[in-house]
């Protein structure tokens, strides 16, 4: 028995972490959820759900993902080998495709033949989008217009498999914009419509059904510790934005008392500057956005803050409620890496080892090597790599001052 | 009593239906919004619903969006919403105000301070759009202990299972909402609603009031023959929206379109 086996009993029958999560939506959403909630209980542990799901994470994402042991990098750190699990070889680049296919499974269980879905960066709207033009599912995409200008390579990408994509010029104009304009659409469309969240945030079942579907990260690389390494690593590395690939690589951890788990947030400009992304590690406040109960930047009158970071994929005010459990009982340590460490991150890991990562990706680097440093080289630490960097090219080349 | 008991009891009296607008506190800015309440009052409203802006109205069309962009660029938070009710009852103290708003600010705020506040300022009930009764345990200890009454939503998606526990969480009135969709959104269809609410009545005693795509006499003097009450809010920001540079003419405005309705509603 570990001290941490209750977290895997979580959440409760209401969906709760603790005192964070719940069900906290307008009265029009609350059928569909129970639905769902209902259609995911049924499939969960359903034998044929779980094999059509294992099989197109084989033949269609193309999975196990490797975890490859950067030993340049290691070596030139000085410290613990630093593992990567590369979810940037995934079909579309990023681990966002593992909830999706699993999602759209359901949608299409569920007869729904419309399919909405927010993005920060693209990523997810670029899985949402693919897993659509395979089943056959009309979908629609809403994105910030700050994020659709700075993301045009996956917003073409998106078009070009078919999805409709939304340009959300409310607010902020950003991943938590693109959420709002999504529930508004999914409370006037409920009917038809699937709503696949691209987190593990959300009203209840959400953060419980991404998280199961994104842990097939965390089960492989555990496996694959156990076969590479000969035994569990010493920490794990995942950046948090609302935290999805951090979750799926953390949680068949969770027990295993032994392994210390770091998730990154984007430090933006630093903590101090104010403009960043990052809830936990900020020390935000509680409260309830998007239908749950969780640790939200916002101001004395609980009106929530605009963020900042050089990733649109971690641009969100929010967090899961899951890791803000975990953040109470102290299981894991939320940090910060901040734009020019993230920047740097990428460079080097792009240089020595020929792997360009994702910039939401980058923040989990740029706190490995701070980590490895610490550490000793006969240990080791997995970094979930958890998507590819093609998408950010532009946004480099305008920081080196090229235009394309 | 709370007013709003006494309210309702006094239509049922006078066999006339509940008129009852909405607006955001502090829009275009905080010290008009007392003033539009009275004559709101003036023009005929039984109840005033007032609207507590938020940075994410989740689930609200892009009128009313856009009046909590602008009462937030004011600076109006939940705290200004109470000077304003306080400001309010000064003058009115028979027509019950019931806050609509988001959870958010009412978290940061706390629980026990805000129904304090709501008290002392002249509040007589809340509606917290995206706070359903299974998640209310908490603040409705609050909000009983100081006599507020707690306002739910029944949508048209809502199960007979889901109305019957609203109808035993719920106090004061039943806000139907009309249609699915957020606030201002395509017109409301009144036989449709007429069916519902008759389905509804079984699940609770409270009056049923109805909102969403209620935008003119007409609708308003149809849904007043088939509801306790009838609730407008967008048609009525929208008026804001268009004279926000003038905001000395706002009042009389929105006098002269609650009127109407009135009127309407009284004469059917």
């Amino acid at each position: 028995m570990s001290r941490y086996s209750d977290l895997t009993r979580l959440p409760d029958a209401r969906g709760r972490y603790g005192v964070h999560g719940g069900r906290f939506v307008s009265e029009t959403l609350s059928f569909a959820l129970e639905e769902l909630e209902r259609i995911y209980a049924g499939l969960k542990d359903d034998a044929e759900f779980q094999a059509a799901f294992d099989y197109d994470l084989s033949h269609y994402v193309g999975r196990p993902s490797p975890l490859y042991h950067a030993s340049r990098w290691s070596n030139e750190l000085g410290g613990a080998q630093i593992w990567l699990k590369r979810e940037d070889l995934n079909h579309t680049g990023a681990h966002k495709i593992n909830n999706t296919i699993g999602q759209a499974l359901l949608a299409k269980k569920s007869g729904k033949p419309r399919v909405i879905a927010e993005t920060g960066a693209g990523q997810h709207g670029v899985a949402t989008a693919t897993v659509c033009a395979r089943l056959g599912l009309k979908c629609e995409i809403y994105m910030g217009a700050e994020d659709v200008e700075r993301q045009k390579l996956n917003v073409y990408r998106m078009r070009l498999l078919g999805a409709e994509v939304h340009a959300v010029e409310s607010g902020s104009r950003t991943l938590k914009d693109a959420m709002n304009e999504a529930l508004r659409d999914w409370v006037t469309n409920v009917d038809d419509t699937f709503y696949i969240i691209g987190t593990v945030a959300g009203p209840h079942p959400y953060p419980a059904m991404v998280r199961d579907f994104t842990s097939v990260i965390g089960r492989e690389a555990r496996r694959q510790s156990l076969e590479q390494i000969g035994h569990l690593p010493d920490a794990l590395v995942a950046c948090v934005g609302g935290g999805s690939n951090a979750i799926g690589l953390f949680y068949p951890f969770i027990e295993d008392e032994g392994v210390a788990m770091y998730g990154v947030e984007a430090g933006g400009e630093g903590i101090e500057s104010g403009r960043h992304a990052a809830p936990l590690a900020g020390n935000a406040p509680r409260g309830v956005l998007h239908g749950n109960r969780t640790y939200i930047m916002s101001d004395e009158g609980g009106q929530v803050l605009d963020t900042h970071s050089i990733s649109a994929g971690l641009d969100y005010p929010g967090v899961g409620p899951e890791h803000a459990h975990w953040k109470d009982i102290g299981r894991v340590n939320y940090v910060v890496a901040n734009d020019d460490q993230v920047l740097e991150a990428f460079r080097e890991v792009t240089r020595i080892e020929g792997i360009m990562p994702a910039l939401e990706t980058a923040h989990a680097l740029a706190h490995a090597k701070v980590l490895a440093r610490e550490m000793t080289p006969d240990q080791h630490i997995v970094v979930n790599l958890s998507g590819r960097g093609d998408k950010d090219i532009l946004t480099v080349a305008r920081i080196d001052g090229i235009e394309f | 009593m709370n007013r709003i008991d006494q309210c309702f009891a006094r239509l049922r009296d006078e066999s006339r239906k509940a008129l009852i607008p909405y607006i955001t506190a502090g829009d275009p800015a905080p010290q008009y919004t007392a003033e539009f309440l009275h004559a709101l009052v003036e023009a005929g409203a039984d109840l005033l619903e007032v609207g507590v802006p938020f940075s994410d109205p989740m689930a609200d069309g892009p009128v009313i969006q856009k009046a909590c962009e602008r009462a937030l660029k004011q600076g109006t938070r939940l705290s200004h919403v109470f000077d304003i009710v306080r400001e309010f009852r000064q003058e009115d103290t028979r027509t019950p105000i019931v806050l609509m708003g988001y959870l958010n600010p009412i978290e940061r705020m706390g629980y026990d301070t805000f129904a304090r506040e709501c008290r002392a300022a002249g509040v007589d009930g809340v509606l917290i759009v995206d706070m359903p009764p299974e998640e209310a345990d908490e603040l409705s200890v609050h909000l009983n202990e100081h006599a507020l009454h707690a306002v739910y939503l029944i949508a048209p998606t809502t199960s007979d299972e889901r109305a019957a526990v609203i109808g035993r969480h719920g106090s004061g009135y039943l806000y139907y909402v009309s249609l699915k969709g957020v606030t201002g959104s395509a017109s409301i269809d009144v036989e449709a609603v007429s069916r519902q609410l008759a389905h509804l009545r079984q699940f609770s005693d409270l009056p049923l009031c109805v909102g969403f795509g209620i935008r003119d006499a007409q609708s308003a003097a149809a849904v007043a023959q088939v509801a306790d009450g009838v609730i407008v809010g967008s048609a009525l920001v929208g008026l804001i929206a268009d004279n926000a540079d003038t905001p000395d003419v706002i009042a009389t405005k929105l006098a002269g379109t609650l009127a109407g309705m009135r009127e309407a509603m009284d004469r059917t």
